[in-house]
């Protein structure tokens, strides 16, 4: 039976990194200040290097650029893109934390409906804390929200649940469409609060944006690759949604959950539609043959670890993506050489220390 | 999107009706109902006369239309208690059929206007679901959203919505073992959201408040799992439940979607759920069961019809259900014998 939350949320700020990628500067941090404050922050610096990232004072931070992730990975940054938001995911690889969150840096603090600034970490952390349960469909949302619980029907055996790995959170303002849509509404802003938390069920695919994301590095971590996207790649705006596919097929194997709902960040800078439509437009395409390979991927029951299943994953992609387009043949590649990245900074029983810039 | 535009001749609201005297609660809805036809059927175990106000337009069933229409020994067996409505659905010749529990009112929306659960409902029917693919701000049909980015292209028609399942604030619908022990648990929060149950997902579906097109699905709802101590309140049935799984396996073979979320209804206290948990129970431990069986159950190709699905999955029931449990087993027989009455009783050629 689900229990009514009594005790504060746990602050964890030991245990999770904020993860930001940033191309202009780092503002927006002062309007998250009273949240973000106690966390760690890495921030991976795209485009030029040379450009010096002013963070505002009293954050504890380590930043990485583009001279930063060659020195680091070597060859191996090949892997990481360039010239695009999906380079964050190189902050999840050299994170020691337990837990992740990435925001962007057009996002700000939203409020709820009674006017009160929305503490966005603090429900990440909250999701992440108590089980998902993909498995059946609860109509009243996440049975373990304060006020709510599983509904009549709801087997007694399927209640506990299962870890969440994944938290996904929405945005009002300025809504994640893509290039056709912002074209076609540009004016269309997400008013509605939807105040609901709930697991996106077993063998259901979503579109995960990594606006206002938050994870279980432990539990899902080394599949949380972005792809190549961005400088020298023939698709962009395709990052979060190239890892969420990925992140849901392994989470439905390994029986970990995906959460999406709260919490809402207010999402101030809508893109220029008609550069996002020259980065999406082959995705627009190649979406309609990758859904169909995610929907349908099976991983093998040798498959026990996120890293196993993401190798097995990338030999699918060679083999059944290949044909679609050479990119994914190169990406294949990507995703294996991430998973070595990722081992050789993440060894088990060790730790690497790495030399980013910052206090 | 453009929103289609229903007219009222093409929705039934269907009562069961448990409770004799539907006074208070007719005329709690009288501003959302009194357009429509109703179809209220008294439950067949009831002694007290109705008490149904006037100025409705509505259609009464009681015991001796289904003793004329069923036989009277089909009676109790299909129709008593909660399972009435099923009556209703049965005589209905209109293509939208909306039905919530006669211990149910009208509720107030966060802006603290009253609800129009028909209005939504039929909307929630009329717009297109989106079973493959989940969309993460929800119905993308609803005014002022839209499929986000990542959406494909070739899932944005959407497929024909087949059931609409509604909320309840105030007393939510759980099961007796938990609103025992949460005796004073309360739902406040209005969620804002309707959205596709996804393809292969499984649901509790809450007969309480429900729409459905009965063109689509009509066949597939039925009072088919009655429990040996089934009563006359909620905690105590799961005939709702098990017809929406079935629905949920219909809806998921012939390609049409399921919704929940908005409307939400004002449901009040009735009976008592430590008296219920007083009670086997079967309901709670037969879920165990039935979960699995309907995750994993699939039709053919030669299932094209709701009725052919029914028949399809009666025979499933009886095969891998039945040796569990004789309620199973009264399950397919009842499902069986429904089509039968579906087509006597239920088609467009038959006269009510």
């Amino acid at each position: 039976m689900a229990e009514s939350s009594v005790s504060p949320t746990p602050l964890l700020k030991d245990e999770l990194d904020i993860v930001i990628p940033t191309i202009r500067n780092l503002d927006f941090l002062e309007m998250w200040r009273p949240f973000f404050q106690q966390y760690h922050l890495i921030i991976v610096q795209d485009g030029d290097p040379n450009k010096i990232i002013k963070v505002p004072e009293g954050f504890d931070y380590e930043l990485y650029n583009r001279i930063d992730i060659n020195r680091i990975l070597g060859p191996k940054a090949s892997c990481i893109s360039f010239k695009d938001s999906a380079c964050r995911c190189f902050g999840y690889m050299v994170s020691k934390k337990k837990y992740i969150y990435t925001i962007d840096d057009d996002c700000f603090v939203a409020k709820n409906p009674s006017g009160k600034d929305i503490n966005a970490l603090e429900q990440h952390i909250k999701n992440l804390l108590c089980p998902s349960t993909p498995y059946f469909f609860n109509t009243l949302y996440d049975p373990y929200r304060d006020g709510a619980d599983f509904v009549r029907g709801y087997p007694f055996s399927l209640r506990e649940g299962v870890p969440t790995a994944v938290s996904h959170g929405l945005w009002l303002n300025i809504p994640d469409y893509d290039a056709p849509t912002q074209l076609v509404k540009p004016r269309e802003r997400n008013t509605r609060y939807v105040d609901a938390v709930m697991t996106i069920p077993k063998g259901t695919l979503f579109p995960m944006c990594g606006m206002n994301l938050a994870f279980n590095r432990e539990l899902i971590g080394p599949a949380m690759y972005f792809g190549l996207m961005g400088d020298g790649q023939p698709i962009g705006r395709y990052d979060d949604m190239w890892a969420g596919w990925c992140i849901k097929v392994i989470c439905d194997h390994l029986g970990l959950g995906v959460k999406t709902g709260l919490p809402y960040i207010w999402h101030s800078k809508a893109s220029n539609p008609f550069v996002n439509l020259k980065k999406e437009y082959k995705g627009i395409y190649w979406q309609e043959e990758l859904i169909p390979f995610f929907q349908s991927a099976t991983l093998p029951k040798d498959c026990t670890t996120v890293q196993k299943c993401y190798i097995e994953l990338s030999k699918q992609v060679r083999a059944k993506l290949g044909k679609v387009d050479d990119y994914f043949l190169k990406l294949a590649d990507a995703m294996v050489t991430w998973i070595e990245a990722w081992d050789e900074l993440n060894p088990s029983g060790g730790e690497l220390v790495l030399n980013g810039a910052g206090k | 999107m453009a929103q289609v535009s229903i007219p009222d001749s093409e929705v039934d609201i269907v009562i069961g009706a448990v409770q004799s005297d539907l006074a208070s609660f007719m005329e709690e809805w009288r501003p959302i109902f009194s357009r429509y036809h109703l179809i209220i059927v008294k439950d067949p175990d009831l002694k007290d006369e109705l008490k149904v106000p006037g100025g409705f337009n509505v259609n009464v069933y009681t015991k001796s239309d289904i003793d004329r229409v069923v036989g009277s020994s089909s009676t109790t067996v299909l129709f008593s208690g909660y399972s009435c409505r099923y009556f209703g659905y049965l005589m209905s010749r209109k293509k939208y059929i909306i039905s919530v529990d006669d211990d149910c009112f009208p509720a107030r929306d966060n802006k603290g206007d009253i609800i129009d659960i028909v209005a939504q409902h039929v909307s929630n029917l009329t717009t297109p679901a989106t079973p493959f693919f989940f969309n993460t701000l929800y119905d993308p049909y609803r005014k002022g959203a839209d499929f986000v980015r990542g959406y494909p292209f070739s899932l944005r028609h959407g497929v024909s919505c087949a059931l609409s399942c509604g909320l309840w604030l105030n007393l939510a619908d759980y099961d007796a073992p938990t609103q025992a022990l949460k005796p004073g648990h309360r739902n406040s929060r209005y969620v804002d959201a309707v959205l596709t149950v996804p393809a292969r997902t499984m649901m509790p579906v809450s007969g309480i408040n429900i729409g459905f097109d009965r063109e689509l699905v009509g066949p597939a709802l039925f009072p088919a799992m009655r429990l040996a101590a089934e009563g006359k309140f909620r905690w105590e049935t799961v005939e709702d439940i098990w017809c929406g799984m079935c629905v949920k396996v219909v809806c998921d073979h012939m390609g049409t979607g399921v919704k929940s979320g908005l409307p939400y209804v004002w449901r009040e206290e009735r009976g008592d759920a430590v008296e219920s948990l007083k009670k086997e129970w079967e309901g709670v431990k037969l879920m165990e069961e039935v979960v699995p069986f309907f995750q994993s159950l699939r039709l053919s190709k030669a299932a094209v019809s709701a009725e052919e699905c029914v028949v399809e999955m009666a025979v499933a029931v009886e095969e891998r259900l039945g040796p569990v449990d004789p309620v199973f087993a009264r399950a397919a027989d009842a499902m069986v014998n429904w089509i039968k009455l579906w087509k006597v009783a239920g088609t467009r050629s038959a006269v009510a």
